[in-house]
């Protein structure tokens, strides 16, 4: 009996926090109310200018992504109409404020269609931008995330991508990994109890299968056991391995790092964008993470014209440092419009018919941008590109 | 030679748990009472050994003092706040459910402080680790460490708990408050002294915790304290050497679990061990069976 209460105890303390923890859902950021009507004033008579509305979080714990993608994406606006616009008409930016809240990026999305949007940029985060697919289906308007990674982010064949998918950066490091020749034995660790980690894990299998790599030993962990990694890191040097793929976010991979050390195992590492955030983590001894790559589609310091050109006119624009949502951002707006010269579309057109010829444009595009050259998309909305990576060196990220 | 070191893996990891596991047995060995929070006060203890000396710079020995003074202070705090109102409720739910809110309480208060970004904590302890047969094994020096701590709490408590008085004072409340009240002992004292003897060890786990495992979050004592009350429970709850034994084995099934079965399923393997023991010794490896007398 004491047993059935302890137990019935801790089930119904759950479902109070579950609950609990929708209500802080719902009930977060409430004070920014005000930020979708900003910013509807001031625009040109339609017909004469393409009007791309951006939707992404500018307040609260997401903003640096939020804000990197606006800065990004007005530098861009700027550079096409001081060329001289696309297909002949100027682009103009409004850029609304979503909190990284699903409900703020629909009113947001709603003020945008009320100033006339016809193109939507955004949202920046997965979850606000899923919310906006359903709106932007129901109204057949082209929308373009710069970095919703969520399988669903892309989820109509209205929606595209311009970062990787969460799976096909498995696929992707499978290609950097075989095609840069980085090791012949490759061993997995993954966290078997997200879908992120999963699914990323699951397309790296596949996509290793037409690599000249094997994958000798693939360990999980799950959320509750994940502070010992002693046994998957022995099967993985037992095996031989000489590359290790990290498919996880930083925080285990940190730890891993630590034990690997340990025992003396030094192995390469190579992570994806989960591992972005490393030498983020206070008082982590960054030498431990000598060496390891991760793929990401920028990097500041790449030396590369575009790249350099870019960084400078950000730093001098807004006094930081870009990341790589400014550049997803950046290389969005110059798809949107090449989509639009493919299919010679005019300001004119409603909304759904710029959607249907721009869909259609996008799809025969090649784009050079910073993420990546030679950038294609497919009806499915995501990107296909080169996958590029960065080295950890001296604790700072350099360019490969 | 993988088996043994999967084998040093499962101690290393089931030391931990012991060490935890032995606050939890304990406190309800003395008090009756599933301490739900015990796991949070070793993150309390963690985050406040990083303060002083990560981020004060201060000497580590200085770090676990800090830690061990201020997680008594806050286990005796807690127990007077939280626990001691509610000893007379007709239902022991009500102090098992307290419990699970400080737990939460004492998680989102750190999380509001330190932020929900991990830390990384620097061991305390600067002993090597120990290389066998040309670095085929290897054993950490915290490993070591703990293990010792583990046993050296082991004697001291038991010590404790038979040949002082205060000890004896503890043994007669666990058997019967009323009863013991009437033979003079300061019962609430009693209880605040085994919540500040809990806490200490529990601040103790937790520098040690962070030093074989060193990443720091708000929710780092949450699984290790349910693992260790597994333990706790494996090893007959509110036996010490029990606490001992079911810690080091339920780390050691873990590993194997892992090693040899599925590294997605070692958790299945390790509660499905407990299950099995609990069938055949329904009172844990080392749990007296107490008849109650009506």
């Amino acid at each position: 009996m004491k047993k059935m209460k302890k137990l019935l105890s801790v089930v119904v303390a759950s479902a109070m926090v579950l609950a609990m923890a929708g209500c802080g859902n719902n009930g977060d950021g409430g004070s920014a109310g005000n930020s979708s009507a900003a910013g509807t004033g001031g625009s040109s008579a339609s017909g004469d200018v393409f009007k791309i509305g951006g939707i992404g979080p500018l307040t609260g714990e997401a903003a640096i992504y939020g804000v990197n993608v606006r800065n990004a994406a007005q530098i861009a606006v700027d550079e096409i109409n001081a060329a001289g616009g696309a297909n002949g008409y100027m682009l103009e930016l409004n850029f609304q404020d979503d909190e990284h809240d699903a409900e703020k990026a629909v009113n947001a999305y709603n003020s945008l269609k009320d100033w006339g949007a016809q193109v939507i940029l955004g949202a920046v985060t997965s979850t606000p931008c899923i919310a906006v697919t359903e709106e932007t289906m129901k109204d057949n308007m082209f929308q373009l995330t710069p970095s919703g990674s969520a399988v669903d982010c892309a989820k109509y064949d209205n929606n595209f991508r311009v970062c990787f998918s969460d799976p096909d950066q498995g696929a992707a490091s499978a290609q950097y990994i075989g095609e840069h020749a980085l090791a012949q034995k490759v061993a997995v660790i993954y966290d078997s109890s997200t879908v992120y980690s999963s699914g990323i894990y699951e397309s790296f299998v596949k996509g290793a299968e037409s690599q000249s790599f094997e994958i000798v030993c693939a360990e999980a962990f799950t959320a509750d056991s994940k502070t010992d990694f002693s046994v998957q890191l022995q099967k993985a040097k037992d095996a031989g391995a000489e590359l290790v793929f990290l498919p996880i976010y930083y925080q285990e991979a940190s730890l891993i790092l630590q034990q690997a050390a340990a025992a003396d195992y030094a192995p390469l590492f190579f992570g994806v964008d989960g591992m972005d955030g490393i030498l983020g983590v206070a008082n982590f001894d960054t030498s431990l993470a000598e060496g390891v790559m991760l793929l990401t589609p920028f990097a500041a310091d790449a030396q590369d014209e575009m790249t350099q050109k870019f960084v400078s006119t950000y730093v001098e624009k807004f006094g930081d440092t870009p990341n790589q949502f400014a550049a997803d951002a950046y290389d969005g707006v110059y798809a949107i419009k090449a989509a639009i010269e493919q299919s010679g579309a005019t300001p004119g057109m409603s909304v759904s018919d710029l959607c249907e010829a721009m869909k259609t444009g996008i799809t025969s595009i090649t784009l050079d941008g910073l993420t990546g050259a030679g950038i294609t998309w497919d009806a499915s909305g995501n990107p296909g590109k080169a996958p590029k990576a960065v080295k950890i060196e001296g604790g700072v990220y350099v360019a490969m | 030679m993988s088996f043994l070191q999967y084998l040093i893996s499962g101690i290393s990891l089931g030391s931990v748990y012991a060490l935890i596991a032995l606050g939890y047995t304990m406190v309800y060995g003395i008090a009756k009472m599933l301490n739900f929070a015990h796991g949070d006060v070793i993150m309390v203890g963690a985050f406040t050994t990083y303060t002083v000396c990560s981020t004060m710079g201060l000497p580590p020995l200085l770090g676990v003092l800090a830690a061990v003074v201020l997680c008594t202070l806050l286990g005796m705090l807690i127990e007077k706040v939280a626990y001691k109102p509610l000893r007379k409720a007709s239902s022991p739910l009500a102090v098992l459910i307290t419990a699970i809110g400080v737990s939460y309480l004492l998680q989102n208060v750190a999380l509001l402080i330190f932020g929900g970004n991990a830390k990384s904590f620097t061991s305390v302890l600067s002993v090597g680790s120990l290389k066998l047969f040309d670095g085929q094994l290897l054993i950490t020096g915290e490993t070591i460490v703990t293990i010792l701590v583990c046993l050296v709490i082991i004697v001291v408590l038991m010590l404790f708990i038979n040949k002082t008085k205060a000890g004896q004072a503890m043994l007669a409340v666990s058997e019967d408050k009323g009863a013991a009240q009437l033979m003079g002992i300061n019962v609430n004292a009693t209880i605040a002294l085994t919540f500040a003897i809990g806490s200490a060890l529990a601040a103790v786990a937790g520098v040690l915790l962070c030093s074989a495992y060193p990443t720091l979050t708000p929710y780092t004592g949450s699984m290790p304290g349910i693992k260790a009350f597994v333990a706790a429970v494996f090893g007959g709850i509110g036996s010490i050497p029990g606490a001992f034994i079911g810690g080091i084995l339920l780390g050691i099934i873990e590993i194997f679990g892992k090693a040899y079965i599925s590294s997605q399923m070692a958790d299945t393997i390790v509660f499905a061990v407990l299950i099995i023991v609990l069938l055949f010794k329904p009172t844990g490896l080392l749990g007296k069976n107490i008849q109650e007398k009506v």
